[in-house]
């Protein structure tokens, strides 16, 4: 397999929006593209998959009261129940109340945490890691398009030029 | 550009000719130049500040919290009051990042990632009270719900105390992953350009490697928008949770229903006025007029006048329900009229000044969108609130159910010295920050330029598409 890409760098992000439409229409696969800011409508117009970190976010705020249930059942019921200013604590129902505070703290602490060290997981970020994005300026004011190159990369270059790139860099991938 | 459409008649958001490239270059370039002398001035005099608080902190855990003026009615003063104090200030910050994101608000773009920093630096401050109050502050960790050698005696989670710990902690963790999380594209636009190694190796490990594919952005535009989902109810318990110290005790003048919108009202009410004051000062030093405009004055004014509203609405609710309950232990509160007679006439005139009086000027527009008149109204309301909670707290433990036990508070050097070393404290963290961090969210202000910029505005608004 070839492993040649081409960078085509854009300096706008409505030419962009409009070339990735191009491209995708020449039934060209778009590998990656860097923007300096979310360009809206980008993802959609490049076919990607929508994402499911809110899906986790609120399976992780379910675990995060579970959790608080159980701990604030465990510590106050069950364990060492103490009767503190003549309000005991026997059943967890009745003293429930006074334990709602943690339950939404803990909650949001889990949902708001994990749903965050998920995405950078999934985006693959963390302190340490080397960046990826191929040109500097792709965090200033440029916007670069990824594509694999296969025998077709005259066209290719072509119809890129046509759709307004600035710049156009052929790469061979390690 | 059909997309980029902006009503003609809205005011735009950033000024002048603006491309990409110069908002890169306008946010990058208060960390790459030099700092001027009025930045070595600002920080010399919060490091004294600071370092002559963490002496009188040392004094106090080194003696007892007896070196405080505390006595045995006002079992707290001075740090309860600081404690409050911060954390509402605390409170601006994720409101602009969270709530004005949900409603979509676009000017939070200039002012979010500052207002963000004082939140998280005034937590700080806030957290510092409650644990040095506790005098062994070395036994702070008993907070904790962690198993002991006490025979597992647990904490007490019928308290609201402990519910504070909770929300505290997980505020300011929650506000500082929010932070860093819409920093990353900005500390990653600050690698690309460092020119020194050693800056561009700061700048690498800050951002995490964000390279910014379009599948990253997609994602941090879905946690960003959840986590304003999750903070927004979040910032609104904090407060609640911390009037709840009060308003869950028997004794009269905390005792109130009212308290937690009360205070989450004032929270916001004097957290704007905090990010008015600083902001007011960094737009000048760093340059970034055209970024934080007189119309996001105006806006922060209009917050500050609707959650004014709000708080004078309680303090008249306060003063006429002691008023006709007619209980005599209510002419003791601080909303009554033994209290606005009394001892502390002082500190309740303050109040109803600071909070109530002065900041209705901001109705007349001129004043609205003046930037010296909303710095000095801002510094005013941040003294009012200030005395709103010396008032709450030392007003009423002044005179409890007792007469023989009255007294009064008189704060010693140390009081001063640790809540002065606090303002000094929170000034090395925002002067540092001001130099090292993007002050403004660069790649969010990109993404408003073509909607919200005003050349772009000017040349759309010619054509009449």
């Amino acid at each position: 397999m070839n492993n040649k890409v081409i960078h085509a760098i854009y300096n706008d992000d409505d030419i962009l929006m409009d070339a990735v439409k191009k491209v995708k229409g020449a039934h060209y696969h778009i590998d990656e593209v860097f923007t300096p800011f979310p360009v809206h409508g980008l993802d959609k117009a490049m076919g990607l998959a929508p994402t499911r970190l809110a899906i986790t976010s609120f399976l992780y705020g379910i675990t995060g009261l579970s959790f608080a249930i159980w701990m604030t059942n465990y510590m106050m019921i069950a364990d060492w129940p103490q009767d503190i200013g003549g309000k005991p604590n026997f059943s967890w129902f009745v003293s429930m109340p006074a334990f709602v505070p943690i339950m939404f703290e803990l909650t949001v602490f889990f949902a708001a945490h994990l749903m965050v060290i998920t995405f950078y997981m999934r985006s693959r970020i963390w302190p340490f890691k080397a960046a990826e994005n191929p040109d500097v300026r792709t965090t200033d004011d440029h916007f670069l398009m990824e594509i694999s190159v296969g025998n077709n990369e005259k066209e290719l270059t072509s119809l890129l030029k046509e759709t307004g790139a600035v710049e156009i860099n052929v790469i061979d991938k390690d | 550009m059909s997309s980029h459409y902006e009503a003609p008649i809205r005011e735009p958001l950033v000024l002048g000719d603006k491309s990409y490239h110069d908002i890169t270059v306008d946010i990058a370039k208060p960390i790459e130049g030099k700092a001027n002398k009025n930045w070595y001035m600002a920080f010399t005099i919060s490091l004294i500040a600071f370092l002559w608080g963490i002496g009188c902190i040392s004094y106090t855990i080194g003696t007892g919290v007896g070196v405080w003026g505390l006595n045995k009615n006002i079992g707290w003063a001075w740090d309860i009051t600081n404690f409050v104090w911060w954390v509402g200030i605390g409170h601006a910050g994720t409101l602009i990042s969270a709530v004005l994101l949900l409603f979509r608000q676009r000017w939070r773009m200039a002012i979010n990632r500052s207002a963000e920093a004082m939140t998280i630096f005034a937590v700080f401050q806030a957290g510092l009270f409650p644990l040095i109050h506790m005098g062994r502050v070395w036994n702070g960790y008993w907070v904790l719900p962690i198993p002991n050698q006490f025979g597992s005696l647990w904490v007490n989670f019928n308290s609201p105390l402990l519910w504070d710990v909770f929300a505290i902690s997980t505020y300011l963790s929650v506000s500082l992953v929010f932070w860093w999380t819409g920093l990353l594209p900005d500390f990653a636009m600050l690698r690309d350009r460092a020119i020194k190694p050693f800056q561009k190796k700061i700048y690498a490990l800050l951002s995490f490697g964000w390279s910014g594919r379009a599948k990253d952005w997609q994602r941090f535009e879905e946690v960003s928008l959840v986590l304003a989902g999750l903070a927004t109810p979040l910032v609104l318990s904090v407060h609640t949770i911390v009037s709840m110290d009060f308003a869950t005790s028997v004794n009269p003048g905390w005792h109130s229903t009212i308290f937690p919108p009360y205070f989450v009202a004032g929270a916001i009410f004097s957290g704007f006025a905090m990010v008015q004051t600083l902001l007011g000062i960094m737009r000048k030093v760093t340059n970034l007029e055209n970024y934080i405009t007189r119309l996001h004055v105006e806006y922060m004014n209009m917050v500050i006048l609707l959650t004014g509203g709000i708080v004078a609405v309680a303090y008249i609710t306060e003063f006429f329900i002691a008023w006709y309950t007619g209980s005599p232990y209510e002419n003791f509160t601080y909303m009554s009229v033994g209290g606005a007679t009394g001892p502390y006439w002082w500190a309740f005139w303050l109040l109803i000044l600071c909070n109530i009086l002065i900041p209705q000027l901001l109705w007349v527009k001129n004043i609205r969108r003046s930037f010296i008149w909303s710095f000095v109204i801002s510094i005013v309301i941040n003294i009012g609130m200030w005395f709103e909670r010396f008032d709450i707290i030392v007003m009423i433990l002044s005179k409890g159910h007792l007469p023989s036990t009255w007294s009064r508070f008189e704060p010693t050097f140390v009081d001063i010295g640790v809540f002065i070393g606090t303002i000094g404290f929170f000034g090395v963290l925002f002067l540092l920050y001001a130099r090292t961090f993007p002050v403004i969210a660069q790649a969010e202000v990109k993404s408003i330029l073509k909607v919200s910029g005003e050349k772009h505005k000017q040349l759309r608004d010619g054509n009449h598409e």
